[in-house]
């Protein structure tokens, strides 16, 4: 199984050590993975912004470059969504697209999955908030998601929870941190007041940590965290089961 | 250019109020779930309304021939409007040739599209609005801020105040069941005076040339009891085929608008009441036009549940004036688009597209989607400002080249910890106004990757 390392733009020059958790994490379950250094960004921040044509070069880029394997992983569940769900508009038809489209997955379901691991080893002896992502939730379905009446599942979830002592608090809402990408300036003061709900939402559950599957979330977190100098930690959930093991 | 997010801005800044209002929408939100987990297959349920909806739209011509057929055989006369001043011209009209000056109104909001109050009131009618939330924001002279919970963004202390001024209540009366009293009271009048009633209509059944009205208050029935005129207005997209598919949408209306599992009245009308008259106005007013585009089609099956302002993030801490539109939130910011893309831009931009609507809403609606495509029509449409899509341009330029964008990231990098404060977090920082920058590490992953891997 050939599987390529999409490390997306934020991941690459912001959050290195996720992707480093990203790549040790693969490696223990023996995944030989390849990671093509020619890429740069899926193009999610032009097709959110209106500008999809502009999004239509990178798109093109990010298909040539991870074409050839049999999965592409991310540790990011936006961009993931950007390829599966989004790059149908811009490149229909283009060979090798439903190959892509259908391989590209999220750290956390090609674990639970394709790897279909079993309860990952190690000790995280933590209270930890698990911030679901809105595209990692509604557009790939990692869980079940508050709004729907179907069998409630979680696949970020269920991989933390099988670490030992960790304490998986449970905030009152599954809702949007008010990233958004652009959203986060064109709408400052709503996109800040979310944050800082959920941000709120966590403490009150007892969080010290709040991890999630979205660089983008946490970074939008995190900023909010510092600046009100919470004694809230924001960790990738790669990160947490690197260092659990 | 004002838009919404400077007037979501001046909501968030009354802290307290704003999580009030978020709060008391998350709660609505929270009954429609517990609602929506006593239907066995929920999800088919929405899923097969979508199916409805879509093979409804797509003779919807049809449909209304064969409605109007059978709501003339049961003895009602049916008008079409083109367009709101159309549908505001017949109305008066019926009024006007039976001498008719005072109408009560029972919740419609194709009324609140079309504003037919002031075009009724400059030509001498008396209009009363006889929801209990409508009533109040008419008094206020506001319109409604919600489609479902029309005077959501008050406080009940605001409204003692109001009845106060207007109604007589004592001086900082604000118990709800005091004020209410107090209302009914007011509106009986307003009942027993009336030469009209004015309602809404949920659905049109094709079969029967019945219309559907779903009330909580049963302002809706004294409204078309007492007077012996019936109006009612109905945009084209409310037809269902048969009773057996109008069953389907009872089930997941009150639900999805406030986790009730059916309105307190559902009142059918089957032709006028002997010796009146029911008139129903069957209106356009832009329909058309959306059911021939593909992309934003299927929100013309939108049945006003307001079921996607609740869940929405964005609407419930930014209050639905903030939308400038008859129909606020995520349908709104659909909608008002289609009507004028130019005045409403900003709308598709006020949201984080977090696809919650999308999958509260009863008849699925993709409204997350069709937002992100009212996105792409605004940029071809040149109607962002040039520098956001020269910055935006200039992005995917510097993106299509590898070496460029590891080059401008470095010197983002570098450059940020060692430039004063004061400079990276000016005023043009939007981020840093509430944010901390994320930490500029020294070194990229692909840096760690090579070194890792023994490369330079």
């Amino acid at each position: 199984m050939k599987v390529g390392l999409f490390i997306p733009c934020l991941v690459e020059q912001l959050y290195p050590q996720v992707g480093m958790a990203t790549l040790r994490l693969l490696e223990r379950y023996g995944v030989r993975v390849e990671y093509p250094e020619a890429q740069t960004c899926c193009g999610q921040p032009m097709t959110n912004s209106g500008c999809s044509a502009d999004a239509r070069p990178l798109a093109r880029k990010l298909l040539k470059l991870f074409g050839g394997y049999d999965y592409v992983v991310a540790p990011s569940g936006s961009c993931v969504s950007m390829v599966r769900n989004h790059f149908d508009e811009l490149l229909g038809g283009e060979p090798g697209l439903d190959h892509l489209r259908r391989s590209t997955l999220e750290l956390c379901e090609f674990l639970v999955d394709v790897l279909k691991v079993p309860t990952p080893s190690g000790r995280f002896p933590h209270r930890v908030g698990l911030h679901e992502s809105c595209h990692g939730l509604r557009e790939l379905r990692l869980g079940s998601g508050s709004e729907r009446r179907v069998v409630a599942f979680n696949k970020v979830r269920s991989l933390l929870a099988g670490l030992e002592g960790i304490d998986l608090v449970a905030p009152a809402r599954d809702e949007c941190c008010g990233f958004g990408g652009t959203f986060a300036v064109n709408e400052e003061a709503v996109s800040c007041m979310m944050g800082k709900d959920r941000i709120a939402d966590h403490e009150r559950a007892g969080a010290e940590i709040i991890t999630g599957a979205d660089v983008s979330c946490l970074m939008h977190l995190e900023g909010l965290i510092r600046r009100a100098r919470r004694p809230l930690r924001v960790m990738h959930v790669a990160e947490i089961l690197v260092e659990a093991s | 250019m004002s838009g919404h997010p400077e007037a979501a801005a001046r909501f968030v800044a009354d802290d307290a109020k704003a999580h009030w209002h978020d709060q008391s929408l998350w709660w609505v939100r929270k009954k429609r779930d517990a609602a929506a987990a006593t239907v066995p297959d929920w999800e088919a349920l929405r899923s097969a309304a979508a199916r409805i909806k879509e093979h409804t739209l797509g003779r919807l011509a049809d449909y209304l021939e064969e409605f109007e057929k059978n709501a003339v055989r049961s003895g009602a006369k049916v008008w079409f409007a083109s367009d709101a001043a159309e549908h505001n011209a017949i109305v008066h009209r019926i009024l006007a040739e039976r001498g008719i000056t005072r109408l009560v109104k029972s919740k419609s909001m194709l009324t609140e599209e079309c504003h037919l109050n002031p075009y009724l009131e400059a030509r001498g009618i008396t209009v009363t609005d006889t929801d209990l939330g409508e009533r109040i924001v008419q008094l206020r002279h506001e319109p409604p801020s919600h489609i479902v919970l029309p005077a959501i963004h008050l406080k009940k202390e605001e409204i003692g105040e109001l009845f106060h001024g207007e109604l007589g209540t004592d001086k900082g009366a604000s118990d709800p069941k005091y004020l209410t009293e107090a209302a009914r009271q007011h509106l009986r009048r307003r009942f027993l005076e009336a030469g009209a009633g004015l309602t809404g209509v949920n659905f049109a059944v094709a079969a029967t040339g019945g219309i559907v009205v779903c009330t909580n208050e049963g302002n809706a029935d004294m409204g078309t009891a007492l007077p012996p005129v019936h109006i009612a207005c109905m945009g084209v997209e409310k037809l269902v085929p048969r009773l057996e598919e109008l069953a389907v949408f009872v089930r997941l209306l009150a639900r999805s608008a406030t986790g009730q599992p059916v309105t307190t009245y559902t009142t059918h009308f089957h032709g006028p009441r002997p010796d009146g008259e029911l008139h129903i106005v069957v209106v356009d007013n832009g329909r058309s036009a959306q059911l021939a585009n593909d992309t934003f089609r299927r929100s013309l099956s939108c049945i006003r549940c307001g079921a996607c302002m609740n869940t929405c993030p964005v609407f419930r801490r930014s209050g639905g004036y903030s939308y400038g539109f008859v129909v606020p939130g995520p349908i709104g910011s659909v909608l008002a688009p289609g009507r004028d893309v130019g005045a409403h831009r900003t709308l598709p931009f006020a949201s984080s597209l977090c696809g919650s609507c999308s999958d509260v809403c009863p008849v699925r609606i993709d409204l997350h989607h069709e937002i992100l495509a009212w996105r792409q029509e605004i940029v071809r449409r040149k109607l962002v400002p040039v520098w956001k899509r020269a910055a935006m341009r200039l992005l995917a330029f510097i993106l299509r080249f590898a070496f460029l964008y590891r080059l401008g990231a470095w010197l983002v990098r570098r450059m940020t910890p060692i430039l004063p404060r004061a400079i990276v977090y000016s005023r043009w920082n939007v981020w840093g106004r509430q944010r901390e920058l994320p930490p500029m590490p020294r070194r990229s992953f692909r840096a760690l990757y090579r070194s890792r891997h023994g490369r330079a």
